[in-house]
C-alpha cells in the first residue's frame, strides 16, 4: 500500500480524531487555568479532572477486549494501545498537580505522604505500575517480550483496582462518583473471570 | 480578654461604605421590585431585619437582604476577604450533595421562612424561638474570621451574627447542661442530598459548654452585610473559627442542652478521621493528609501556613490547658 493510502486509511483517520478528542480534557483545563474559569479551587478542579479523566482512559483501555468479544470488531484492538497510554499520561498531569499544587514540589514531602497515607499510596502505586506498561508499549517491545509481554501488560489490572480503590479512599464518604467507577471496573474484570471460568480448555482440565 | 491584643482583634464602628455599597449591588442584581420593597421596609424598621428574608419569592432563593442595623465590627485578621462569590460558590453542604457546587445549585429550593430554632433539653426557658428571636439577645456585629476546612483549604470571611453566648444566656442552661447539640434541617424534597446518604441526618454538630460560651463562638445569620445564602446555612448558622469548618453546623432547627458529649455526624461517620473537638492543629494530621498547611482560596498552592486554633490561639488556647491535643482531636 502506498503511503497515501496508508495514511487515509479510515482506521487512521478514526484514530487521529481518537487522539485529538483525547486531547480535548487537558486542553479544557489548560484554558480554563488561563481564562479563571476552574471555579473557586482551580487547582483541585485540575487534580479532580486530571484523575478522573486517567481512570476514564484506563476503564476505556479495559472496555476492548470485552466488546470486542461481544460484537466481534476485531479492528477496536488497534485503540488500546493509544487509550492505554492517554490513561498514562493524565495520571502524569494528576501526579505532577498534586505534587506541585499540594506540595510545592517537595521530595520529602511526597515520599512522607506516600508512606504514611494509605490513599495516596495507592494512587501512587497505581500509576508506577503504569510506568513499565507505557515504556513497553512500542512494537519494538512488544516483538522482543514475547510472551512475558502479555503477562507484563496484565498489571493494568493491578493498576485499575489501585486506582479506583484510591478514588474511594481519597472521598470523605463512598457515595457518587467514586461508586460508579468501581462498579464500571467491576463489570470490566468480572467479563473475563467469566470467560475465563467457561474456557473449553479449563473445563476439560478440571 | 478579647482585647488583649488590638493589633488582632478590634472592634470598630460600622460606618464605612459596605453597606451602602452592597445595597447598589442587591438592586443592580435585579432580585425585583419587591424584594427591594422588603429590603428598604426592613433598614427602615431596624431592629427586626431578618422578619422579611425570603418572602421575597417562593420558587426561587430568597433574596439577600441587606443587615441595616450591624452595631459592631470585629476584626481578627488583616488578611484580604474572600469574594462573596467564593465564599457562596463553594461550599461543603452534604444536604445538597457532595460536590463543592451543589449547594449553590440546589439550596435555593431550601424554604428558610417561616423558620424555627426549637431550644430545649436542660435549661429553663425552652421553646420555639423565632431567629429574630434569637437575634435579639445581643447586637449584630460584622466578625471577619478565617475560615479553615478540614479538607485543608481556607478563606477569609465577613459574618454578620450575634455570640452564641448571648443566645445560651436567654435559654438559661441549668448547671447540668455540660455540652451543647445542634442540628441542621432534614427536608427530603428540598435537599436532594439527604437521598443519597452518607451522613447520618440530622446533621449533628456540638460544643462543650465552655467553647459554645466563648465569645469568639458565633451564631451567623449574614454575610458581606446582607442575610446568608441558603448555601452557607441560612438563615442562621454556627461559626467557631477555630475549629474545622464541619463543626459550624448549618441552617439550625435545634439547640439541645445536654450533659453528655453528643454524637456528632462526622465523628459517627468516621471517627479515626474527625474527633469531637476537631480544632484547628498543624501537628495533627488527618490520616489522608498534612494539616500543617493549607490553601487560601483561590491560590493553587498550599503555601499558606496553618496557624494552631486557626490563629486564635491566645483566646481559646486556655480552654483546652492540660488536654492531650493528639488524643482529643
Amino acid at each position: 500500500m502506498s503511503v497515501a493510502g496508508r495514511v487515509f486509511r479510515p482506521v487512521t483517520l478514526i484514530k487521529l480524531a481518537v487522539f485529538v478528542a483525547a486531547l480535548v480534557p487537558q486542553a479544557l483545563l489548560i484554558r480554563g487555568a488561563v481564562t479563571g474559569n476552574l471555579g473557586v479551587n482551580p487547582a483541585e478542579t485540575i487534580q479532580l479532572e486530571t484523575g478522573r479523566w486517567a481512570l476514564k482512559f484506563l476503564l476505556l483501555s479495559l472496555a476492548i477486549t470485552p466488546v470486542r468479544r461481544l460484537t466481534g470488531w476485531n479492528v477496536l484492538i488497534q485503540f488500546r494501545r493509544m487509550l492505554g497510554l492517554f490513561a498514562f499520561a493524565y495520571a502524569v498531569f494528576h501526579f505532577l498537580s498534586y505534587w506541585s499544587f499540594d506540595l510545592n514540589f517537595a521530595f520529602s514531602a511526597m515520599l512522607g505522604d506516600v508512606l504514611k497515607r494509605p490513599f495516596i499510596a495507592l494512587g501512587f502505586t497505581a500509576f508506577l505500575v503504569m510506568v513499565p506498561l507505557a515504556l513497553t508499549s512500542t512494537k519494538g517491545w512488544i516483538r522482543r517480550m514475547g510472551k512475558r509481554w502479555a503477562q507484563l501488560h496484565r498489571l493494568v489490572y493491578v493498576s485499575a483496582i489501585l486506582a479506583v480503590l484510591h478514588y474511594a479512599f481519597k472521598v470523605k464518604v463512598f457515595t457518587g462518583d467514586p461508586v460508579w467507577y468501581a462498579i464500571a471496573l467491576a463489570v470490566l474484570l468480572g467479563a473475563r473471570v467469566v470467560w475465563w471460568l467457561r474456557q473449553p480448555a479449563r473445563r476439560v482440565s478440571t | 480578654m478579647l482585647l488583649k491584643k488590638p493589633a488582632d482583634l478590634k472592634y470598630s464602628d460600622v460606618t464605612d461604605e459596605r453597606l451602602y455599597l452592597q445595597r447598589r449591588e442587591f438592586m443592580q442584581l435585579g432580585v425585583g421590585l419587591m424584594g427591594a420593597a422588603a429590603g428598604g421596609a426592613i433598614a427602615a424598621c431596624g431592629n427586626s431585619a431578618l422578619d422579611a428574608a425570603g418572602s421575597g419569592s417562593a420558587a426561587t432563593a430568597p433574596p439577600q437582604t441587606p443587615i441595616a442595623n450591624i452595631a459592631r465590627k470585629m476584626v481578627t485578621t488583616d488578611e484580604p476577604l474572600n469574594k462573596f462569590e467564593e465564599i457562596t460558590g463553594y461550599n461543603n453542604f452534604y444536604e445538597f450533595g457532595t460536590g463543592k457546587s451543589d449547594p449553590a445549585k440546589y439550596a435555593g429550593q431550601m424554604k428558610t421562612s417561616p423558620w424555627t430554632v426549637k431550644i430545649e433539653g436542660l435549661c429553663n426557658k425552652p421553646g420555639n424561638y423565632s431567629v429574630d428571636d434569637l437575634i435579639k439577645t445581643a447586637d449584630l456585629e460584622e466578625r471577619i474570621y478565617r475560615f479553615r476546612c478540614v479538607e485543608a483549604w481556607s478563606m477569609v470571611i465577613p459574618w454578620v451574627g450575634v455570640p452564641l453566648a448571648a443566645v445560651i444566656t436567654k435559654a438559661e442552661p441549668q448547671p447540668k447542661a455540660t455540652f451543647i447539640e445542634m442540628q441542621t434541617l432534614v427536608r427530603p424534597n428540598e435537599m436532594p442530598g439527604l437521598n443519597s446518604g452518607g451522613l447520618n441526618w440530622p446533621y449533628t454538630e456540638g460544643l462543650r459548654m465552655d467553647e459554645a460560651m466563648h465569645p469568639l463562638s458565633l451564631l451567623a445569620v449574614g454575610l458581606y452585610g446582607k442575610t446568608l445564602m441558603n448555601q452557607n446555612g441560612a438563615p442562621i448558622r454556627l461559626v467557631v473559627p477555630w475549629k474545622y469548618g464541619f463543626k459550624n453546623v448549618k441552617s439550625i432547627v435545634r439547640i439541645r442542652f445536654v450533659d453528655k458529649m453528643p454524637n456528632t455526624a462526622w465523628n459517627d461517620a468516621n471517627p479515626g478521621e474527625y474527633g469531637f473537638y476537631s480544632n484547628v492543629n498543624p501537628t495533627v494530621d488527618h490520616p489522608r493528609w498534612s494539616q500543617a498547611t493549607e490553601r487560601r482560596i483561590p491560590s493553587y498552592f498550599k503555601t499558606t501556613k496553618t496557624l494552631m486554633f486557626n490563629g486564635y490561639a491566645e483566646q481559646v488556647a486556655s480552654l483546652y490547658s492540660g488536654m492531650d491535643l493528639r488524643k482529643f482531636y
